[in-house]
């Protein structure tokens, strides 16, 4: 769902920020760079602003954020709504005991990890991440919360690519993802 | 310069930021006990406290850039970077930046690494800040220092929570301040 699409005039600057690198990491993939956005501290403040809008009074106490772009994203929001943030990193990054999630690529397979005992039963979370987009490293980050007992109320990121199908059939009912610019 | 010698003597929110972060011993080796923040992040009044130290001393400086190590700058430098109007500009390990880049080596105990910046992020004359979570032997924050610098940036400071204790006083990191909230944890 882009919630905000045509609705939030800060939505259309927001947009503009982002820059399209084609053939990065590799041929053929049009990158979408957040990192021309945190270049206009007007848009950026715009986008955290959305988020912390639509979540604000919604009793999350977790957001977490996956390496490395959802660090940039998810602290922010995190202090504004009174949330405790918490890193979903790649493998041997965190110390000491973790819990571990796998995921498939389109090559091989990937690991997501979370400390144990960063999030208790029955909290409420919001995964944050740059961009969806086959939704497989959220559907990791979503499996961790869940395995810590914690309630995943929304996946939130700031750039939904277009072919969402596989991902669609993927989300359980009553977990969702927002996005707030669709390339 | 440590916050608690330079203006924060006694301030009760440094002792509860140094409380907040766990040490993890023999990580990533033996013998290493590594100091870690992520147990300050789910200290929200802590991590709040941690933010708001830097944005006061940082508000009127005439700041336009703040500039984070990855990855764990990415989690202090972003709040600082809003809250004073500043961009934020991450810098990265090799080839995680889309696009043009310019990059600094620097020396590690054993082999070299290398600290990229995206061309264009950073103009002639901007004033900037450089965070990071730890400063130990200087290697990450110096090589940052390059590549600001190489763009014709003033670096104003470099600002981190944790720093050794040999970084007191009037020490000076390729002849930049340092600023440091606490020292490692036993």
């Amino acid at each position: 769902m882009s919630a905000f699409r045509d609705q939030d005039p800060r939505i259309h600057g927001i947009q503009t920020k982002i820059r399209v690198v084609p053939d990065f990491p590799r041929e053929g993939i049009m990158f979408q760079d957040i990192t021309t956005l945190l270049l206009d501290p007007k848009a950026f403040k715009d986008t955290i602003d959305l988020f912390v809008e639509r979540y604000k009074g919604e009793n999350i106490s977790v957001v977490a954020g996956i390496e490395a772009r959802g660090f940039i994203f998810g602290p922010p929001i995190a202090l504004a709504i009174g949330a405790k943030f918490v890193p979903l990193r790649k493998p041997k990054k965190l110390p000491g005991e973790v819990i571990k999630e796998e995921y498939v690529l389109e090559y091989g397979s990937d690991c997501l990890e979370m400390h144990v005992g960063a999030v208790s039963a029955g909290e409420r979370a919001l995964v944050v991440d740059d961009l969806i987009a086959t939704g497989g490293t959220l559907r990791a980050a979503m499996n961790l919360l869940e395995r810590a007992g914690a309630e995943v109320v929304e996946c939130a990121c700031v750039i939904e690519l277009p072919d969402l199908k596989l991902f669609r059939s993927l989300i359980d009912s009553d977990s969702d993802y927002l996005d707030l610019a669709g390339s | 310069m440590f916050a608690g010698e330079h203006g924060l003597q006694g301030d009760p929110r440094l002792k509860a930021i140094s409380d907040a972060i766990r040490v993890v011993p023999h990580f990533p080796k033996s013998g290493i006990m590594f100091q870690d923040i992520t147990t300050l992040l789910l200290d929200h009044k802590a991590y709040k406290d941690t933010l708001d130290i830097f944005v006061d001393r940082y508000r009127d400086m005439g700041i336009s850039v703040v500039a984070g190590v990855e990855a764990r700058g990415f989690l202090f430098g972003p709040s600082i970077a809003l809250a004073i109007g500043a961009k934020f500009v991450p810098l990265s390990k090799p080839s995680k930046l889309p696009g043009e880049v310019i990059s600094e080596e620097y020396v590690l105990e054993y082999g070299n690494d290398c600290l990229e910046m995206h061309v264009g992020a950073v103009k002639h004359g901007e004033r900037a800040i450089i965070i990071d979570d730890l400063v130990a032997t200087g290697g990450t924050l110096s090589a940052a220092i390059r590549l600001l610098e190489r763009v014709g940036a003033e670096v104003v400071e470099c600002a981190c929570v944790i720093g050794l204790p040999e970084f007191k006083g009037q020490f000076r990191l390729n002849g930049k301040p340092l600023y440091i909230l606490v020292e490692p944890r036993q």
